[in-house]
């Protein structure tokens, strides 16, 4: 188990650095004789040599060196991960399995993994989604000069996830946490001949860095209060630390995760990472960065049940940050930025979720996203990829010259608003479920299970969220359940009314920004200047793979009873959805040929540009920063190198007053020294 | 006779000759005066060599050796004034000032607060 | 004071007249000349002080030989015979310099030697005498000292040659050029 979990790990991880110093060279032995050298990304620069460079790279992958490089390994991992998740399945329990053990001096860091069902089901989810994203790639990127680094970039960065998830350490999980980040960093920077694509991944960077100083303190808190980094052992011990320690490190933590899983006030970083190719911003909006804060909540989620007044707060910032970035997803120009603000919100609906104690249901959530946004994002790819453009207002009609896309982008939007019966209205609802029962009842049911101790192999059952995976398992753990139960107190009555309304707002905003997205995309008349046609088969192939789990997956959270739907929560959540999304049907069949969103009037700028955060940001913090920096440089150049240079000048200057007489005139020397000898003989005759 | 004629005689002559070595500006004449300390000093020594009647004349061949050296001295010297005047077409002293340090390294320091760091300079605009 | 005295103070005051004359003179072939005033009246105060051999030498070294050499020098160098600027602008300083050391020489000496005072004896300095001397007692010194003339003589003789000296980079690398062609063979 834990030894096909470390692989699942390494084999990316060895298929990174195997791209990047092999990749182009094992492209050059593949290349067939005679056909022209195009494949395998040689700099192609006119826009046909580009089309015949991806239609040679979609019909022979094979002999993509990269390509090959980064699919195998991923798709051998994936099915690793498989392997895990069924055995999780079969058995449930957390497998532990320590790899090496590094003696610090005082607390020692094992370096070992942990496969329950929390960490199976969102390996195998994090498998997948990268595992579409890079066969999408190929074809996506096949004039890229530079893929094989992107190629292994990804394949880097969904190794340090895999570590992320199946760590069973708190320090092994915060180094797949910031491989996470640097990788981030050279992806959304991927095209950094543009200035503002390397500011974007600068600021990215910056942005999740933050976030990071207050993740790895709590994690010290956490490690030296448990005197372990075993997260087993920090959570078996969270009772008999003190409780100040544990909402400090809670709140630590929380400051990371909301940098990472970009929440209300860290979230600026992400509607600028769309700089990044398309395929990056699948995977990081679906798969890895963002989903690994949700992930790392429900990891710990004793820490943060413990802490008081946590998941208050991850309340509150879920819901501003979920009603905020709909607001704003519903007046962006770009695709791309409206499937990242959507992003936001439906990781607010995943920490909504988990503040009002449904972690189960924030996972499935988490899943089912991650499932969606990945199709949602390569489908937009396609569309990028014919139409030239990011801006909607130059999209319109593609229905019919991209079937394909356009049914997988039904599905994935349907998924998004909640729809039934595609995936995203089985999660979301349970979540709305959740709150509702929360803010009606004040006392949510206990829902999340995770286990306190270390579980032996054939121990009981360790509750976890292995119950999406079928009402057998669901029966047997419950049958076998001994474990402590991480119950989240209630919220505060305001909160949880505040996190439910919330969630209603959302899903009738969602509908009415992702109808919008439909319709301009694929409705009315043609407004840019392209040629439509379907994108290169590859790519279609794989979005309409990723359609699937997109539609069916929510059936199988049947098999945990909070998971099913419920009819009330749902009538409301799809009325509310009917409402915005027949608002925003209404205004675009008013004039097909204008964006729904000009009837926000003057209100549109201010959600465009986010309510101003960046602005407010860049007002508060950045300039202030800026001007304390060129205080600093001043204090530099005028105080310190001043000083420097002074006390030299100085001494020159003083220097040069004893200089005078130095003037090379050998008789006034003498005449100095005649005279000095004459002056002590003086002495010497009067005094002695 | 008394002691202190040589001796004052000595005395002046000696600062008579300092005088020439430091106000001198040509080199010959500094050698000359030169000669006249030198020769305060013979004065000195043959003084007293007869006042305390050396049986050894410690005193007086003393004076002999310094006359030869002193020869050997003013050809040297002049040997070597003859060469700084071929090199340099003038025997004054006080223009012959290589010894000093020269002047031009004083450039070498950068006037501070001029240089800023460009990214400083972007964040400004 | 007697005879004697009066002959040395007299001759001690042209040696230190025409010494003065010899450091602020304008012309500067007056200063060699009275550069032999000032050597000759130190030779007649040797012969008062009955050092009658020093007194000969004097006579033919300085006056004969230095003096000569001197206007040798200044007729070499093409000095401004005539009037000129030959002081330097250090002459108050110097003043000052020279007028202190005469004070602090001239105060020690007469504190110093007030009372001594003795009759010379004749026949202390003559030829015989320090010929013994010289090659009886300071022998050594003296073969020394005819080692430092002849260094003299060279160092003299180098640096007044022009022919000689530093080679030219250009000869030096023909010499190197050549002496290679010479181990080559």
């Amino acid at each position: 188990m834990i030894v096909l979990a470390s692989l699942t790990i390494l084999l990316p991880f060895a298929a990174a650095f195997a791209g990047m110093l092999l990749g182009p060279r094992l492209s050059r032995l593949l290349r067939p004789r005679k056909v022209e050298p195009v494949p395998g990304g040689g700099p192609a620069t006119t826009e046909q040599a580009w089309w015949r460079a991806a239609i040679t790279a979609e019909r022979s992958p094979l002999r993509n060196g990269p390509a090959l490089l980064a699919c195998l390994p991923l798709a051998l991992a994936a099915v690793f991960a498989a392997i895990v998740a069924f055995t999780v399945w079969r058995s449930p329990g957390a497998r532990t399995g320590t790899l090496t053990l590094i003696e610090t001096g005082s607390v020692p860091i094992r370096v070992g993994l942990q496969a329950d069902g929390l960490a199976a089901v969102v390996g195998l989810m994090v498998c997948c989604v990268a595992l579409a994203v890079q066969v999408y790639s190929i074809a996506y990127m096949a004039k890229d000069p530079r893929y094989s680094s992107y190629a292994a970039f990804i394949s880097l960065f969904t190794a340090a996830m895999l570590l992320v998830v199946y760590s069973g350490d708190l320090l092994l999980l915060y180094v797949g946490w910031e491989v996470m980040g640097v990788c981030s960093y050279f992806l959304i920077g991927h095209h950094w001949e543009d200035r503002a694509n390397s500011r974007a991944a600068v600021k990215a960077f910056l942005v999740t860095r933050l976030g990071d100083v207050g993740f790895l303190l709590g994690i010290l808190a956490l490690g030296v209060g448990a005197k372990s980094f075993v997260i087993e052992d920090v959570l078996a011990r969270l009772s008999e630390m003190p409780h100040a320690t544990v909402t400090a490190a809670a709140f630590l933590l929380l400051a990371g995760v909301a940098g990472k899983s970009a929440q209300f006030p860290l979230h600026t970083w992400l509607p600028d990472a769309m700089a990044g190719p398309t395929p990056i911003s699948a995977l990081i909006h679906a798969a890895t960065m963002v989903a690994a804060g949700i992930f790392v909540v429900a990891r710990l989620y004793g820490v943060f049940v413990t802490g008081s007044g946590v998941l208050t707060l991850l309340g509150v910032l879920a819901v501003v940050s979920m009603v905020g970035s709909a607001l704003a997803a519903l007046a962006q120009d770009d695709i791309k930025r409206v499937l990242a603000y959507s992003t936001i919100s439906q990781l607010a609906v995943m920490a909504a979720g988990l503040a009002v104690g449904a972690d189960t249901a924030a996972i499935f959530h988490l899943l089912t996203h991650g499932a969606f946004k990945a199709l949602l994002f390569l489908a937009a790819g396609s569309v990028i990829l014919v139409t030239g453009s990011n801006l909607l207002g130059r999209y319109g009609g593609l229905r019919r010259a991209m079937p394909v896309t356009f049914w997988s982008m039904t599905v994935g939007l349907a998924a998004l608003v909640g729809l039934p019966p595609v995936s995203g209205w089985f999660s979301k609802d349970a979540v709305i479920e959740a709150a509702q029962h929360a803010a009606l009842h004040g006392d949510p049911e206990p829902q999340g299970w995770f286990s306190a101790t270390p579980i032996p192999e054939t121990g009981p059952p360790p509750p976890s969220i292995t119950q999406f995976h079928g009402g057998a398992l669901k029966a047997y753990a419950e049958a076998n359940f001994t474990q402590v139960n991480w119950v989240a107190p209630p919220l505060p009555g305001w909160a949880a009314w505040l996190v439910y309304l919330g969630l209603l707002l959302t899903v009738a905003l969602t509908a009415a920004y992702a109808v919008r997205l439909w319709l301009m995309t694929f409705f009315g008349e043609q407004r840019g200047d392209f040629e439509p046609r379907e994108a290169p088969k590859l790519m279609t192939w794989t979005v309409a793979a990723l359609a699937v789990p997109a539609a069916i997956m929510g059936f199988f959270g049947g098999g945990a009873e909070e998971l099913r739907p419920h009819v009330g929560s749902a009538l409301i959540a799809l009325a509310l959805a009917g409402l915005g999304g027949g608002a925003a049907f209404l205004l675009w069949n008013r004039d097909p040929a204008r964006d729904p969103a000009r009837v926000l009037g003057p209100v549109r700028p201010v959600l465009e540009r986010g309510f101003y955060v960046d602005e407010l940001y860049a007002l508060v913090i950045v300039r202030p920063v800026r001007a304390a920096a060129r205080l600093v440089v001043a204090a530099d150049a005028r105080g310190i190198d001043a000083a420097v240079v002074g006390a030299a000048g100085a001494a020159r200057r003083l220097g040069g007053a004893l200089r005078a007489p130095q003037n090379g005139n050998p008789q006034t020397y003498l005449t100095g020294l005649l005279a000095g000898v004459v002056v002590i003989a003086a002495v010497v005759v009067v005094f002695l | 006779m008394h002691l202190l004629y040589p001796a004052v005689v000595s005395a002046l002559l000696f600062s008579v000759g300092v005088y020439g070595v430091l106000a001198r500006r040509n080199a010959i004449l500094v050698l000359m005066a030169v000669e006249l300390m030198l020769n305060a000093v013979n004065l000195n020594l043959v003084a007293f060599d007869v006042f305390w009647r050396d049986r050894l004349h410690g005193g007086q061949v003393l004076t002999l050796f310094t006359i030869v050296i002193a020869a050997a001295e003013v050809g040297l010297g002049l040997a070597i004034v003859l060469l700084v005047y071929r090199n340099r077409q003038m025997i004054d002293v006080d223009r012959l000032r290589d010894l000093a340090e020269d002047r031009a390294p004083g450039k070498a320091l950068d006037p501070p607060g001029e240089a800023t760091p460009d990214w400083v300079a972007e964040g400004a605009s | 004071m007697t005879g004697q005295e009066i002959v040395f103070a007299l001759l001690g005051v042209v040696a230190v007249g025409s010494g003065v004359l010899v450091v602020t003179t304008r012309q500067i072939v007056h200063a060699a000349l009275w550069l032999v005033v000032s050597f000759g009246a130190l030779a007649g105060g040797y012969l008062v002080l009955t050092a009658e051999f020093v007194a000969w030498v004097q006579v033919l070294i300085y006056v004969g030989a230095v003096v000569v050499l001197l206007l040798f020098g200044i007729m070499l160098t093409r000095a401004p015979i005539g009037a000129a600027e030959l002081d330097s602008g250090n002459r108050w300083a110097a003043l000052a310099v020279a007028a202190g050391t005469a004070a602090v020489l001239v105060t020690v000496v007469v504190l110093g030697f007030r009372g001594v005072s003795a009759p010379p004896k004749a026949g202390g300095g003559s030829a015989e005498e320090l010929g013994a001397a010289v090659f009886r007692t300071w022998v050594l010194p003296f073969e020394v000292l005819s080692v430092l003339l002849l260094a003299a003589l060279v160092g003299a003789i180098v640096l007044s040659r022009s022919d000689i000296g530093p080679p030219e980079p250009g000869h030096e690398a023909d010499r190197d050029v050549h002496r290679d062609g010479e181990e080559d063979r």
